[in-house]
């Protein structure tokens, strides 16, 4: 139990370090795909379909094995999994961020322009206020699918929740035939008392939001 | 637009500078540089028992990890001065080629294709093929599987050698471990041909069956690996191994880790190095 709670640690850190950044860094992001400049929007284009055309597992085998045999530069598992999570999950909530602002009316931006604002406080006050009610959705499925992507990290040889499990049925395995079922059975309760608060204050904020 | 410009470049910056400062040089003496960093980092398994697991406790333990102390002993002076990597049979190579590692001790079995990739040292254990049947209608010849079905997994040195050695004997096949064990007890083959090692653990742990033969087909072996071209520390892998089967060490290993599991009934020289 002790041990499933270190991997349900390791599970969260990693998780929530990643959402976090991401929704920090996507927001700055989207308004660069919205902006008006072609270059940044042509340069975040191009870097949101390179995350979404590359499995994840390929990009934390790349910065894991290959940037170390390659290049000699020898990243942390851990730094490695938040990183390329953070790549990803910034790539997916820029997108929405872009379409949650280009769907917003037109006129929002004029007012704004001619009641004097600069172009800092009119999306500060008036673009990304609306912009966030319509990300919501988004950015709770992105969550939910980040969290449950975590076990991945695996594969660069970090203990997560799932692999904790495992190496338990295994041992228990020899014992109990009935192991897997209990302690997969188990897992899936924990991954759904992470995931299904996060819907809960999805629902809450949208509710509060409307009226 | 254009603090958000400034930032997500600054932000860039700083990944970039992060991830080039750590490219550290290679050359110095390798086994300078493990006692430098006070730990030897060994790849093991943490979900195959009996060689490498991880106990109730959160230990890692296992015939493998009982080598990884000692090597840490004799290396550093101190049992504990092991860094354990968990690692997955597909990522062994790539965990000493990316400096991840620096021994993989992971029932590694030496193979051509393998050792082009890495540096095997002298092997700490053998490995052959074996057939368990049921007790009932035991095998524990070849000529008694002519006519008969005979499990074995795809892809496996069980599948090669029974497709070249015995046409005449029908091959049932399965892609994993449990569908092949759970296709013995449905009785669909009157024997399964696996790794000895497996099967002595299976055997152990499911009344009603035996490994009738226990010894068969070409001989494997399992050794650590390093770095290719790691010349230094495989020198010293070999000088201790050499040292280690010289005190007997792996039959005390064998004692401590795998007897548990094979009972007394399987002969400890089919799976050991002795001299």
């Amino acid at each position: 139990m002790a041990r499933l709670g270190e991997g349900l640690w390791v599970t969260l850190s990693i998780s929530f370090t990643s959402v976090g950044l991401s929704i920090a860094l996507g927001v700055p992001a989207g308004l660069l795909m919205a902006s008006r400049s072609r270059l940044w929007r042509r340069a975040m284009r191009l870097y949101l379909e390179f995350i979404r055309v590359m499995p994840i597992l390929a990009l934390l085998f790349l910065m894991y094995y290959s940037l170390s045999s390659v290049f000699h530069v020898n990243l942390p598992a851990r730094l490695v999994s938040i990183l390329v999570f953070t790549l990803w999950g910034t790539a997916e909530m820029a997108d929405l961020v872009r379409g949650a602002v280009t769907s917003l009316p037109r006129h929002q931006w004029e007012s704004g322009r001619a009641l004097g604002l600069s172009e800092a406080k009119l999306n500060l006050h008036v673009i990304v206020p609306q912009a966030v009610r319509r990300l919501l959705p988004g950015v709770i499925n992105l969550t939910t699918r980040m969290i449950k992507t975590t076990p991945f990290v695996f594969f660069i040889n970090i203990p997560d929740l799932v692999k904790v499990a495992q190496q338990i049925v295994e041992v228990a395995g020899m014992r109990d035939n009935m192991a897997s079922v209990w302690v997969y059975g188990l897992i899936f309760l924990i991954y759904f008392a992470i995931c299904y608060p996060v819907s809960l204050l999805a629902t809450h904020l949208e509710k509060v939001w409307q009226s | 637009m254009k603090t958000a410009g400034k930032f997500l470049t600054l932000a860039l910056a700083a990944f970039l500078l992060g991830a080039l400062l750590p490219g550290a040089a290679d050359a110095a003496g390798e086994l300078e540089k493990i006692k430098q960093n006070g730990k030897l980092r060994v790849a093991v398994f943490s979900d195959k028992p009996p060689f490498g697991y991880v106990d109730e406790n959160g230990e890692n333990q296992g015939y493998d990890v009982y080598l990884a102390r000692r090597l840490a002993q004799d290396l550093l002076g101190d049992p504990s001065k092991v860094e354990f990597v968990l690692v997955e049979a597909a990522s062994r190579i790539e965990i000493v080629q990316a400096d991840k590692a620096d021994v993989v001790l992971a029932n590694f079995t030496v193979t051509k294709e393998r050792a082009e990739q890495v540096d095997f040292a002298s092997p700490y254990m053998k490995v052959a093929l074996g057939v368990a049947s049921p007790s009932s209608a035991p095998i524990t010849d070849v000529s008694q599987l002519a006519g008969k079905k005979l499990i074995v997994n795809k892809g496996t040195t069980a599948d090669a050698y029974f497709s070249e050695n015995h046409p005449e004997i029908e091959l049932v096949k399965y892609d994993q471990n449990t569908e092949a064990f759970n296709a013995l007890r449905d009785g669909r083959g009157a024997a399964i041909a696996h790794d000895n090692t497996l099967l002595f653990a299976w055997v152990r742990a499911n009344q009603g069956y035996v490994t009738g033969i226990d010894f068969l087909g070409d001989l494997d072996t399992i050794a650590p690996a390093v770095k290719k071209g790691n010349a230094e520390l495989l020198g010293w892998l070999n000088g201790e191994i050499d040292k280690l089967i010289g005190e007997q060490f792996f039959e005390a290993d064998y004692e401590a880790t795998l007897l548990p599991v094979y009972g007394e009934s399987v002969d400890p020289n089919t799976v050991i190095v002795t001299r």
